[in-house]
Parts: structure tokens; sequence; C-alpha cells
């Protein structure tokens, strides 16, 4: 399992797993990503790249700012992600190369309005890292 | 883990939290034992226990009959706190900073509109942006944006996109007191495209018929009578709103530690302090920009009407707030009290008299809009003293969700959905049948009920019940 969709009144909550806290917080990247594009058909182009920059004062702030991050590019730069090719995490500070295409290119209709603290989670289980996110929709 | 508060009975409308352990002041909802049961299915409850827990909280802390679970505050909550000794909480407010409706009224008759229907539809679709991140191809350049974010809806006036009656059928006349420098050039950045586009989600426009009159008196200075149209724009802030929670959701955990929190988004600043007044400066900022949102959306609409009936008229009934906080008067003990009013997912609802009501309603109470679901009937109520004894002046703002948006994609076909909808004449357009499915009407409460309690509780009477004829969503 990268991630999974667990059930939530209003919004959308998942969780996603990783063998690392870098793996782990793709995945939830990648989770974020189908919220926001499913039903889509094709698979998003890689044509432009990117290189994001995020701090948080604990892992899970550093989780809401990565995540935060997708949201604010789709609205300011009409930004989808399609693939993240490299992630470091060191000392609460991420950085990450991703790749991705024009949104205006595609067609979906799930607005993600934002991130949020609620039953928001990073911990680490044996030999695996989970994240566990709710957005609102 | 999740411990369902115990909640007592009150009244056939009216439960009560009783105060225990760290909570200041009890738990109020207003619900039937239908609603009650809804609520009870998630953790509405204990969110409204939470926010008891709330320093300076005064009264109680309040669901309204649509309340469902949010986060940190349910949905449909209200909270009051003392301006000198309370404190101020973007979790109160929500992340779509002044989502809400307004009503325009035409003296379009249902059967030309009916003749028209599909067309003009299809012009909404085509004319105003809606879905995810879409924006419009002309940016705002920054400075035009400061100016939206500082005058609202007097700057869609002020160049042409409006008529001065306009700001006074809004709350607050369109505007609020802030400052557009303490919104961050990040939350500017996501806002600059998105003026004038719908979103994605819940958010929708309607045509409408008024189907039932509850009151007549009411309803005629309202302006809405049985043979015209309406036509109701339900959205928000968007992206620029929710940045604005997000960042200041950051600098309060930053300044004030999540330690002691029953919930980490029940993060808060003193409204005095410096965080406290620029949260309320930078929000105030966001709800300049929702209001002038739906005011460029109507501007859209009222030019696709005079091409299909150009001499058609047509006035701004009400804009109402859905996601904000206040800084309102109210009797607290006999005192009048400066008060911030929290309501998230509630709508106000002010009785006869209150200065903050346009002069034209003054003497009857503000119009309370309430959006139903895709497809089901939306109600227009009247404000009432009651509401502001009861309630700091709050009703009900939807029908609230009871089936998250993978279920009902799981239960629901949105080729059926419209299918069921065309036999009850209402003609839909969509981004797509997922995003039918997912605001499928069965995913809502019954908004019938909602109303039904908001009457009988007497905190929003009823004044007509709006149909869909058409619907246009993201």
């Amino acid at each position: 399992m990268k991630y999974k969709f667990l059930e939530h009144t209003a919004d959308v909550k998942f969780q996603s797993e990783g063998k690392n806290l870098e793996e782990s917080f793709e995945n939830a990247a990648f989770a974020l990503k189908e919220t926001i594009t499913k039903g889509l058909k094709g698979k998003i182009k890689n044509k432009i790249k990117k290189k994001i920059k995020v701090e948080g004062n604990d892992k899970e702030a550093l989780l809401y700012n990565f995540l935060e991050e997708f949201l604010f590019l789709l609205d300011s730069e009409d930004f989808l992600l399609a693939e993240i090719k490299t992630i470091k995490i060191k000392n609460n500070k991420l950085e990450a190369k991703i790749i991705g295409d024009d949104a205006s290119n595609y067609k979906f209709t799930n607005d993600v309005k934002a991130i949020t603290y609620n039953e928001m989670f990073v911990k680490k289980e044996k030999d695996k890292f989970i994240c566990q996110v709710v957005v609102d929709v | 883990m999740f411990k369902m508060p115990e909640v007592k009975k009150i009244s056939e409308v009216e439960w009560e939290i009783p105060k225990t352990g760290q909570m200041n002041v009890p738990g109020k909802i207003f619900a039937s034992e239908k609603l009650m049961e809804n609520i009870k299915q998630d953790k509405t409850l204990e969110q409204v226990k939470n926010v008891a827990m709330l320093p300076g909280i005064i009264n109680a802390s309040f669901a309204m009959p649509d309340a469902h679970q949010g986060y940190g505050f349910p949905i449909g909550g209200v909270a009051a706190f003392p301006v000198d000794k309370g404190i101020v909480s973007p979790g109160g407010v929500g992340f779509d900073i002044n989502c809400g409706v307004r009503l325009l009224a035409t003296n379009i008759k249902v059967s030309d509109f009916m003749k028209k229907r599909r067309q003009v539809l299809h012009d909404f679709k085509r004319t105003i942006p809606s879905g995810v991140g879409r924006g419009r191809k002309e940016k705002l350049s920054f400075e035009e944006l400061n100016q939206v974010l500082e005058k609202g809806v007097e700057w869609a006036v002020e160049n042409r996109f409006g008529k001065k009656e306009d700001l006074e059928r809004c709350e607050e006349n369109g505007k609020m007191k802030g400052n557009p420098a303490d919104v961050s050039d990040r939350a500017k950045q996501r806002g600059l495209s998105q003026l004038g586009t719908l979103g994605a989600g819940n958010h929708f426009l309607e045509i409408q018929k008024v189907e039932e009159i509850y009151d007549e008196k009411i309803a005629k200075q309202f302006g809405l009578n049985k043979e015209n149209i309406t036509i109701m724009i339900h959205c928000g802030s968007r992206g620029l709103g929710h940045q604005v929670a997000s960042d200041y959701i950051r600098a309060m955990e930053d300044k004030y530690g999540i330690v002691g929190l029953p919930d980490r988004e029940l993060i808060n600043a003193p409204i005095k302090s410096e965080l406290g007044k620029k949260y309320m400066s930078a929000m105030n900022c966001a709800v300049n920009f929702a209001f002038c949102n739906r005011q460029m959306i109507m501007h859209d609409i009222r030019g696709i009407l005079k091409r299909y009936f150009p001499k058609n008229k047509n006035h701004l009934v009400y804009d109402v707030c859905h996601n904000i906080a206040k800084i309102e008067e109210h009797l607290v003990d006999n005192k009048k009290i400066k008060l911030c009013v929290h309501r998230k997912g509630a709508t106000r609802s002010f009785g006869p008299g209150r200065k903050e009501i346009p002069e034209v309603y003054r003497k009857i109470g503000q119009p309370v809009i309430i959006p139903g679901s895709m497809g089901t009937a939306s109600y227009v109520l009247v404000g009432t003293k009651k509401a502001e004894e009861v309630s700091f002046g709050s009703t009900a703002h939807g029908a609230g969700r009871v089936m998250s948006r993978h279920e009902a994609l799981r239960q629901f076909r949105g080729e059926k959905i419209k299918q069921e909808l065309a036999e009850k004449d209402i003609e839909i357009e969509a981004g797509g049948w997922k995003s039918i499915a997912e605001e499928a009407p069965g995913v809502y409460k019954d908004i019938d009920e909602v109303v039904r309690v908001s009457h009988k509780a007497g905190i929003g009477n009823l004044v007509v019940r709006v149909k869909p004829l058409a619907v246009m969503k993201g």
C-alpha cells in the first residue's frame, strides 16, 4: 500500500506509508494528487520542473507545509504534479525536485481547499512511516 | 479515544451538553430528534465540547440544526468571546473565509425563462470560470488586488461591475476593515486570477422559482414572488482565503504553541493581541475578496440575462456570509457588550431594528439565505429578535453533509442523478459526472427539517422556499 482513503463525512481523509519518512511524504503528495484529479483519464505529463523547499516546527507541520505547496502551485501557477524526482528531509527541512504539467491541459473538478491538522499524524511503526491527513474539500 | 459527550434534551428542538471538566460553558445544539441522529454519527458533539473549553467563551458553544463534523470547530458552530478578554480562532471561521450566498431577484417570468433555459444555463457555464485552480485568463495586478482586498464590493462598483444599490444589499455593505499588508504575497498570488470564479466542490449557481410562500408580507418586501425567477450564487474567497487561514494558523502556532489545546485546529490568539488583530485584518480582506467574487459573478450573470431578456429588471436581495468572525454588540446579562462572534457554517440572523441591517429591511429583519443541496429546495428566512437572545443572532447555513464524498461515489452514479433531476424538471451543467455524484441530494441532511427546526426554535423564520430550475456546478 502506498496510500489509502478512509471514511470522513464532509472532507477527505487519507493515510500514506513508506519505508522512510521521505517515502511516506512522497506518497502523501500522491494521495493529495489523487484527491484532486480522481477520475482523470490518462497520465499527467512530465513537462515542467520545479524545486520546492519547506520547513516546519515538527513533522506534522512539515507535512502540512509540504502538501500546501502543491495547492499553492496549482492556484498561482496552474502547476499539476506528475512525479517527485528527489525528496530529502533533514532537521524538519524538506527539499524536493518535482515535475508536472500545466493544469489547464486537464479536466478535473475536485477542489481541495486546504490541508488541515485535523486528525493529522506522522509516526513510525516498526519499519515503516505512516502519515494521516484530512483535507478540506 | 473517541467518547461521545452526554447530551440532554431541553425541548423539541434544543439540546444541551452540560458543563463538565474543562468546559467554560455548556454546549447548546438546535436540532430535532431526527437531526440529532445525524449529528451523533460523527464527532460534532465532541467538537462542540472542545469549543466550550476556549478561553473567554460566553453563554454557550452553539451548534446550528445543520451541524456536522468540521476541523476544530464543527461546521454549524457559533461561539462568542468578549473583545477585551476573548480569543479569535481561524479554525472558528474556516478555511473558506466568507463562503456565502447571494440571491438575485428578477422580473423574468418563469415561463419565459423555461423557453430559453438550456441556452441560458449553457452560457452561464461558458462565461463563468469554474473548477479547480481555474482562474480567469486576465489576471489582476497586485495593485488592483490590494484595492479589492481593501474595498470589497466598492471596488467592483467603482469599476462598473455593479450598481451603487448593490452595496447596501450585502452584509457590512460589502466591505470590512482590513489592511492588505496583513495578507501574505503567497495568498495574493493564489487570488490574482481567481476573482469572479466559482470554484468547485459544493459551490454552485442556481436559477430558481419560488415554490412556496410562508410569509406574504415579508416575501413581498424582499421582492420575491411566484411568477419570476431568482438566481442564487454560492461561493467564497477561493485560494486566497484558504491561504490566509493557513498562514495565520501557522503564525499562531509559532507564537503560542499547541500544548494544552483540545484540538490543534483550535489554535487561537487573544483578540487584543497583535497577531489577533492582524488575523482579523487579513480575514476581513479575504471577506472583501469573497464579497467581490460574488459581485463579479453576478455582474457576468446580469450580462447574460440582458442578452436573453433585454428588458429585464433585477435586484440583489442580499448577500450573506457563512464563515466569518465579526465584532458585534450583544446583550449579555442585560448589558450591551462587544463580542467577537465566530460563525462557521452559520448565518447571521438579526431581527428588526439592528443598525447592521440595510434600511430597506430594518423594520422586518435581515434576509437569511439558506441554500439546499443540488436539486433540492433552498430557503429564504428572516432574522429574529429571538435569535439575538438565544444564539447571538445566528441560524443554520445549509443542509450539511451526512455522507462522505467517497461513499457518495460508491452509492451514486452522476448519469443517474442527472436523469433523476431531469425527472424533477431540473437542468444541470457540471464539470463532470463525478462532481454530480459527490453532491447528490442524498448525501445531505434534509434541508426541510433543518429550516423547520430553525423556525420552531425561532432563530430564523420561514419566508419562502425556492426550487431549482437550472443548476451549474464547478
